[in-house]
């Protein structure tokens, strides 16, 4: 299997500056949310629809910056 | 000025890698930061690693012992004698703490797959969720060397003299003790800031958009820009001392710096300290 259909772009999350990548990969569609600073995944999720994948993820990258790490000390 | 890498070797391409899928005298290995993402599509035939359960001591924050080690890289097919391709996810980060500790323990010849799982994917090559046939070997680690590792006391030296360079490579918001930790990533501190004198160069500005390493004289007139010379002892460090790897590797082997150790403890150590001096801007 290969990954097709290659979308990359940016968004912001939270007031987290975020790298939003999908691509289809078999009968699947994948999207995974990126920080633009460091740079990491925060997640990955599937979906049978890129918009199901894109929603899936956001939500749980919205998730994380609430509640994981993200932790402003002022 | 460098106008090229100091040892063009320790990387290969994707296309590389790519004629080389079925080349047995190699071993081609994934290391991940999120140890779920070989299992959702690797480079055939590649072998992977969990920097977590299988790179450290499980039960004491320490790398992997040398006899651990001989088991795993004899399990995953490989002798003292195979050349070892690494890449990853996050632009190789944890690729590149896995070389790191690959020479810590002595072995030869590792490469990074330059651009790492990110731009194997974007480039639609093939991918593979089947496990790799292996062979054992037999494998023996050299005595780790401790000149490519700094240990908490070597880092309080170099705070305290500033002679030596200690180059802090997480994001500007962790230098500077706005947060802790990157979200979603689980080791923090207790503390934020950054060691006193350090220099803040992000580990993303060696890259490239497609997640290869930027050109030698990008890279020397990053470092250099900021005074950070192959005439001083260099220390790295982040936050777990993946990125900080990344960074060694660069001034190690890209640029050719002799005296650049990483620092594995990094801010997860230094942060959480009882007494560690912090600094913040």
């Amino acid at each position: 299997m290969k990954a097709e259909e290659h979308i990359e772009r940016q968004d912001e999350l939270l007031g987290l500056k975020v790298t939003i990548v999908s691509y289809r990969l078999g009968d699947k569609f994948v999207c995974a949310v990126y920080s633009v600073d460091p740079g990491h995944r925060l997640t990955r999720t599937e979906g049978v629809t890129r918009n199901e994948a894109e929603s899936s993820a956001l939500e749980k990258a919205r998730w994380y910056v609430e509640r994981s790490g993200y932790r402003r000390t002022g | 000025m460098a106008t090229q890498y100091a040892e063009p070797n320790v990387l290969v391409s994707t296309e590389w890698v790519a004629q080389h899928l079925q080349d047995p005298s190699i071993r081609i290995v994934e290391v991940d930061v999120d140890t779920s993402t070989y299992d959702q599509g690797h480079v055939p035939g590649a072998v992977g690693w969990n920097w977590s359960t299988q790179l450290c001591d499980t039960l004491i924050r320490e790398i992997i012992s040398a006899n651990k080690l001989d088991e795993l890289l004899g399990s995953s097919g490989i002798s003292n004698d195979t050349p070892i391709i690494l890449y990853g996810d996050n632009n190789n980060w944890f690729a590149a703490w896995a070389f790191w500790l690959l020479k810590v323990y002595g072995h030869r010849d590792v490469r990074l797959m330059n651009g790492g799982h990110k731009k194997w994917l974007v480039e639609g090559r093939e991918l593979s969720t089947d496990p790799p046939r292996v062979q054992p070997k037999t494998y023996k680690a050299q005595p780790a060397d401790p000149s490519i590792r700094a240990l908490l006391p070597e880092v309080q030296k170099a705070m305290r003299e500033r002679r030596t360079m200690l180059v802090d490579v997480r994001s500007a918001q962790e230098f500077t003790g706005e947060i802790l930790a990157p979200p979603g990533l689980p080791e923090t501190c207790q503390r934020g800031g950054h060691i006193p004198g350090a220099k803040s160069i992000p580990w993303g500005k060696v890259c490239n958009d497609d997640g290869t390493f930027k050109s030698a004289e990008q890279l020397t007139q990053l470092y250099e820009g900021q005074k950070v010379t192959p005439d001083k002892p260099v220390i790295t460090y982040c936050r777990i001392g993946e990125r900080s790897s990344h960074t060694w590797f660069v001034l190690r082997h890209l640029l050719g710096y002799k005296d650049v150790k990483n620092y594995d403890g990094s801010w997860t150590e230094w942060g959480n300290l009882v007494g560690a001096l912090v600094e913040k801007p």
